[in-house]
This record gives structure tokens, sequence and C-alpha cells, in this order.
């Protein structure tokens, strides 16, 4: 192959993974402020938030994590077939990861229409006449499962955005960093759903 | 270009990591199921930890990574964890 000095490119992969990385810590302190007011919350309002938690539905919940689950393995496969040049298999499973994101979407919207049926929406009569901690759980619950269902939407986004360069050809077997990137912030979504689940669905 | 040496994560591998992560999930379910009190939130949580390692090693692929990657995964999630000590202690004895 001829290299034309006017016109190399440079791709330098390992420092574009670390800025996501850097990008992706940021993100873990976004949500680990939440959880630490929550955390506390809970520590000093232990029965309102006990009698709040039991209103959550952990078999919606329960669901909702397989689904994140099977879609991070179904992305890191995507990686994988990409790496090995399967352009086809990549496509099947990112659209698969999409899939389950939005059936998690599906779902985070029965659960929270149920909670409206009942009068229970941030700035709500009913809301506002319940005890304080119970308040603090629904407002910190919405806030925590608000932000993380804006991520899901956003990685939705980027994966959508995959489907199409891989399509396209742009992201190939040999450069595949936005698809690693994209990746990665999946994994985050996967990852601060495995803390929001437990804290908020099942101890109760 | 990449490192020739890059490492790709088999199909195989990736199933038995979901699997594990599954298993997981469901313990944590069952146990939280049993009314423990305090004991529950450290089960919960101690579990949580664990899937989060899983996932950040396998599917993110960190365990594949360079030293100074690691070193600064390790390094904030450290960070983390001191915050929330600390905040505590703070608390609970101000």
């Amino acid at each position: 192959m001829t290299v034309h000095p006017t016109h190399t490119e440079h791709i330098d992969s390992e420092t574009g993974k670390l800025g996501m990385w850097i990008f992706l810590f940021t993100e873990l302190f976004l949500f680990g402020g939440l959880f630490l007011v929550y955390a506390i919350f809970r520590a000093k309002y232990s029965p309102e938030f006990h009698h709040a938690a039991e209103e959550l539905n952990a078999f919606i919940g329960t669901i909702n994590t397989v689904f994140l689950l099977v879609s991070s393995m179904t992305v890191a496969g995507a990686l994988t077939a990409m790496q090995k040049g399967d352009r086809r298999m990549t496509l099947l499973l990112l659209t698969v990861t999409i899939m389950l994101a939005g059936l998690f979407m599906v779902n985070k919207y029965f659960e929270w229409s149920h909670k409206f049926e009942y009068g229970i929406f941030p700035g709500s009569p009913v809301l506002k006449n319940m005890p304080h901690g119970e308040l603090l759980f629904f407002g910190l619950y919405y806030m925590m499962t608000g932000l993380h269902a804006l991520h899901v939407l956003v990685g939705m986004v980027l994966l959508s955005i995959n489907v199409v360069k891989v399509k396209a050809g742009t992201v190939n077997s040999e450069r595949f960093l936005m698809l690693e990137n994209s990746a990665l912030y999946w994994h985050l979504v996967d990852l601060i759903w495995i803390f929001l689940f437990p804290l908020l669905y099942l101890i109760t | 270009m990449r490192d020739e040496k890059n490492h790709i994560s088999t199909y195989r591998s990736l199933v038995t990591v979901l699997v594990i992560l599954l298993a997981l999930t469901t313990i944590s379910v069952l146990i939280t199921g049993i009314h423990l009190g305090p004991v529950t939130v450290a089960v919960a949580l101690l579990i949580a930890s664990v899937k989060v390692a899983i996932v950040i090693t396998q599917f993110m692929h960190l365990k594949f990574e360079n030293l100074f990657l690691k070193l600064a995964v390790s390094g904030v999630f450290t960070l983390f964890v001191l915050v929330i000590v600390i905040t505590f202690i703070d608390y609970f004895f101000r």
C-alpha cells in the first residue's frame, strides 16, 4: 500500500478510549452524588423509606435488570463480531441491544404511569401530604431512575448511530473506536442500574 | 493502528459472564426476600459490587487494558468509596 505523506490519518484508539473512561468517571460521580444523598436520607428516615420502597414493583425491577444485563452482553458481542469482521452479526447484536433498551423503557413507562395513577408524581398533592421521608424517597426515586432512563435513551441514540455507521462501513473491523466507546457507555448504564436496583427495589 | 496483541473476547466467555451475572441477580432477589435487617443491605450491596466488578473487568474489557487504565479505574472507585465513608463518618459522629 502506498502511503501519501500529506494524507496520513492518525488514529489513536488508546487515547480515544482513555477519554471515554474519563467521561465515565464524571458520570460515576454524577450518580454517586445521588447515591450519597439517598444513603444519608435513608439512614435519617429509615421507617419512611422502608414504607415508601414497598410501593415499588420489585418484579418490574427484576425484569428490567435482566434486560439490561442481556443487552450488556449483546453489545459486548457486537464489538467482538466487529473485531472479527462479521458485519452481519454486529448489526444483529446491535439491533437486539437497542430492542432490549426499548423494552426497558416500555417497562419504565408502565411502572411510572402506574405510580401516576395513584397520584405519586413530582409535585403532586398526594406526595405533598406524605411524611417528609416518603416525599424524599419518591423525589430521589424519580430523580435517579429518570436520570438513568435519560442515559438509556442517549445510549439508544448512540447505538443507532453505530448501526448506520456499520452499514455505511465507516465503523469497520479496522476502525471501531466509536463502537467500542458506545459499548463502554452502554455498560455504564448497566453498572448504574446494578446499584439502583437493590437500593430502590430490593432493600425495603 | 491498533496493537497486534489486542484481545478479543469470545462469544462463549461473554455468555458465561452473563450467566454468572444472572445467577448473582437471582441470589440478590432471593436473599433480600428474607428480611434480615442491616445484613440484607450489606449482602445486597456486596453482590452489586461483585456484579459491577465483573461487568468492568469482563464486558468493559478492563482486564485486558493497560496498567495505567487499570490504576485510573481502581483509583476513581477508591476515591468514590472514600467519599461515601468520610461522609458517613461525618454524619454519624457530628
